[in-house]
């Protein structure tokens, strides 16, 4: 049973990766389904299953916990120059309650057959039918998973705060680190609150309390504020570690320091900040008080901004820069574009006009998938390219990759482009049937899905073999300045043999490529870099 | 030469049959929203256009094979960055305000609007006229300020023309409401786009827009089948009007509920083992109690009718479904 960060970091990741297949099986099946009106591989109460079952893994199994606990346990204590987390025996614990909440979470959900969709909505979710009986089930399972993440986030806050090295203030953290410290504090102060919304639920099945079941004198409204009390911030538990991994890309490939440092780095605490009073703009429709929305309408436009000076930021940093369009760049710039449409899309949906039409539609399933997908699970499939050489001491197959990832990007906008078309004429979503005027975007809706699923066996079939044959990995491939690159290319199991020394992080200059090694080469002598010097140290010889 | 065509119907607000982004523009609120909708597609495609355009400029400008080394450039700019947040803050305060005033115009129905009762159960709509007339399709007047209120007998469900852009949640517990003017004569879908089960996707049905003339035609029609149409077919009436074949079957086939036809005078077996005779006793009893007496094979999820249906409805209710062969 090993404490190491990193191990837990690679557990997680695969973790991670069986259920995002998981999920993306369910989803293969909707696609197929809608493919065509009428019914034509599954039931109508089978759809209802599979998106719930799409929805709740891709949500609370893959994008919460992708690049914080997967990326995050790996990078994070290394990029701090720190032997470990601050508290390695929780971090296990972590990940055994990720593995215990994930299998009784979906154990629960298969053997039910849960149909609610992943936001469990009252009264429907507590009406007495036997699937929404054993929702407690599922509950318990979601309940399981947020302590777990809870204790990561407690984990990386307090690493953060206590143990950074010497020389590191809070204005010499790399972006990512910023990022992750903005996310803790969402999970740490919003998880909660889902939780306690979930025991709501059980205690109102088994006590029969009304709390959100009118039948019983409750409101089913206030279950849609508490679960989006979390749920939006949730949003941002998945975005920011994305946005964080954007500005390690944005800088490295382009061999320049990042642009408005500060700016990004204080816009991610101000978005933590600001998403816990948007949750709201989910219910304009739900019967909540004009007051309200106009409210919650005002604060999702203002959170609108860091975001957009986020992207301004990264793009400013590729001004004058030496691109190199490596398959992890191309994830970088990929998101630029689709976080740029998945947040001007939102825009629409912000305001309380044009919400009403889009509201419950298509519009709305692929303006979040833009997000979600188009960013952060691109983000995730990035980082991973960019430290994937840490992971194993061996490189991917970079045609492969790039194959990947153009054709991931290729299928997610014929995926997801069409589907704002049919939202916007008026497709609503979760809808097994529908007329026969939506029948064009929907079939080329399936195709982009059966072109992303291709393109991620893809994805992970150069994992592999990259694991079993791939070309031995320099200590730093990428001529990149955080002090994860300073470490064996397979980093030993105490990280690093003396206090790392630390500098800028995104001061580039000091690597340079050089074409004879085929690799970079410092510019010039800097203290504390044992391997860096050393482009080509063979990873068969590094003690692991 | 296709696309100086092509793209003014796309990104032109279109009237009357819609458009490449839009359904038919059937009300007074779908025209004011899809110009605000239009508004927002103009500025955020500017600002995407200059997005892609940058990075792509940049990319093959500073591709490494043309630039090996970075040049020096300053790594901040103050003003720069004061400029890109306080512009888009000014649009976006901008949009938030159009939208705020759309959504007061929404919030606020004229006093002398024409009031409609829409019910909403699993899996469809019933809707109730001011003399009382029912009917599970929305007849509506052209030109007429139509208040529609709003109730659910189960769950979350909600109400959407896209052909009006309006929608609000029916929520169970409590009256909700929305209002619009038709301003265009035709039939427009009606959906459920709150998910609330099974036929979640099947909650649909059809919103009639007539003439003053046509609708009172139809409203004095549907007011009095009652006395003029005979048992059996006002029956029917009410059959179809309170949403029944949703999920009964007057063909012999199961579906959420069991078939009604042939069954009248029956023996019915029941999930606890025992069994009823399929009287007008019967009848009365699973409408008014749904779950009291369930048949066998099937879930107890038919909401109540206590308070929708008076005895006269009852009795011609009965009358149909034992005309039913």
């Amino acid at each position: 049973m090993t404490l190491d960060h990193k191990r837990l970091g690679l557990m997680y990741l695969w973790s991670i990766i069986a259920m995002m297949f998981l999920g993306g099986a369910f989803v293969m099946l909707i696609r197929a389904e809608l493919f065509s009106p009428g019914e034509d591989f599954v039931s109508a109460d089978t759809f209802n299953q599979l998106f719930t079952l799409h929805g709740s893994i891709m949500v609370f199994l893959v994008i919460i916990p992708s690049i914080p606990a997967a990326l995050g346990n790996f990078v994070l204590p290394l990029m701090l120059g720190a032997k470990d987390v601050a508290f390695p025996k929780l971090n296990r614990m972590s990940y055994h309650l990720y593995v215990m909440g994930a299998i009784f979470f979906v154990a629960s959900m298969l053997a039910t057959g849960l149909d609610t969709g992943w936001t469990f909505y009252a009264p429907y979710s507590t009406s007495e039918s036997p699937a929404h009986r054993a929702i407690l089930f599922a509950v318990f399972g979601a309940f399981v998973l947020g302590f777990s993440s809870i204790f990561t986030g407690l984990n990386f806050l307090v690493t953060i705060h206590k143990m950074r090295p010497p020389g590191m203030t809070w204005f010499k953290m790399p972006l990512f680190l910023w990022a992750i410290y903005a996310t803790s504090i969402i999970q740490i102060l919003a998880t909660p609150v889902i939780g306690i919304t979930l025991l709501l639920v059980a205690v109102e099945r088994m006590l029969e309390i009304g709390i959100f079941n009118p039948a019983l004198g409750g409101d089913p409204v206030l279950f849609q504020h508490m679960f989006w009390f979390y749920s939006h911030p949730a949003v941002y538990i998945m975005l920011l570690p994305a946005m964080g991994v954007m500005s390690e890309l944005i800088s490295t490939y382009s061999r320049k320091s990042i642009f408005g440092y500060r700016y990004i780095a204080l816009s991610s605490v101000a978005i933590a900040v600001v998403s816990f009073v948007v949750w709201g703009h989910h219910m304009y429709v739900s019967g909540q008080s004009v007051l309200v929305s106009v409210l919650f309408s005002a604060i999702t436009f203002f959170v609108a901004v860091p975001s957009a000076v986020k992207v301004f930021n990264w793009i400013a940093t590729l001004y004058k820069g030496s691109i190199r369009l490596t398959s992890s760049m191309i994830y970088g710039l990929a998101i630029i574009w689709l976080f740029g449409i998945g947040g001007l899309t939102g825009l629409w949906l912000a305001a309380l006009e044009t919400d009403i039409h889009l509201h419950d539609t298509y519009f709305v399933v692929s303006h979040f998938h833009f997000v979600m997908v188009g960013s952060a699970i691109m983000a995730f499939l990035g980082g991973i390219h960019h430290w994937w050489p840490k992971f194993y001491g061996t490189m991917l197959n970079e045609k492969v990759s790039l194959w990947g990832a153009s054709l991931l990007f290729l299928g997610f906008n014929l995926t997801f482009l069409p589907q704002f078309i049919a939202g916007t004429q008026g497709m609503p979503r979760r809808y097994f049937d529908y007329a026969e005027r939506f029948e064009g975007y929907n079939q080329i809706s399936t195709v982009g899905a059966f072109l992303m699923g291709f393109s991620m066996l893809l994805i992970v079939a150069n994992f592999l073999r990259s694991i079993r044959s791939g070309k031995p990995a320099p200590a730093n491939p990428w001529g990149a300045v955080t002090l994860e690159w300073n470490t064996a290319p397979i980093p030993d199991p105490h990280n690093f043999d003396d206090a790392p020394v630390v500098g800028d992080p995104y001061d580039l200059s000091i690597f340079k490529w050089d074409e004879a090694e085929g690799g970079y080469v410092p510019t010039r002598p800097v203290p504390g870099l044992p391997y860096i010097a050393l482009p080509n140290a063979d990873s068969t010889e590094s003690q692991h | 030469m296709i696309l100086p065509t092509l793209l003014p119907l796309i990104l032109q607000q279109q009237d009357g049959e819609g458009g490449f982004f839009f359904p038919p523009v059937a009300s007074d609120l779908a025209i004011a929203s899809d110009s605000l909708f239009f508004t927002i597609l103009y500025l955020s495609g500017l600002f995407f256009a200059i997005i892609v355009f940058t990075t792509l400029y940049f990319v093959w400008k500073y591709h490494h094979t043309k630039c090996p080394e970075p040049q020096p450039s300053p790594v901040h700019n103050n003003t720069i960055e004061i400029i890109w947040t306080v512009v888009p803050t000014i649009l976006l305060a901008w949009i938030f305000m159009e939208g705020f005033e759309g959504c007061l115009a929404r919030k606020t129905p004229p006093p002398d609007a024409y009031e409609i009762h829409a019910q909403g159960r699993k899996w469809s709509w019933n809707f109730t006229y001011p003399d009382g007339t029912e009917s599970s399709v929305l007849h509506l007047p052209l030109g007429k300020a139509v208040r529609v209120n709003l109730a659910s007998s189960d769950v979350l469900h909600s109400l959407f023309v896209p052909a009006f852009r309006v929608k609000m949640d029916v929520v169970p517990g409590r009256y909700e409401q929305l209002w619009f003017t038709p301003t265009m004569l035709g039939e427009f879908d009606v959906y459920c786009a709150e998910y609330c089960g099974t036929n979640h996707s099947a909650m649909i049905t059809t919103a009639v827009v007539h003439s003053q003339e046509d609708f009172d035609a139809w409203l004095s029609e549907a007011g009095d089948f009652m006395t003029k149409l005979s048992p059996i077919e006002a029956g029917e009436r009410v059959f179809a009007s309170k949403g029944c074949a949703a999920c009964h079957s007057v063909a012999g086939v199961a579906g959420i509920g069991p078939a009604l036809n042939g069954r009248f005078g029956q023996e019915r077996k029941l999930s606890d083992g025992s069994s009823v005779t399929f009287d007008a006793n019967y009848v009365r009893e699973s409408l008014l109690d749904p779950t009291a007496k369930i048949a066998d094979g099937f879930q107890p999820i038919m909401p109540t009718f206590q308070g929708q249906l008076d005895d006269d409805k009852m009795r011609v209710l009965v009358e149909y479904l034992k005309s039913l062969q």
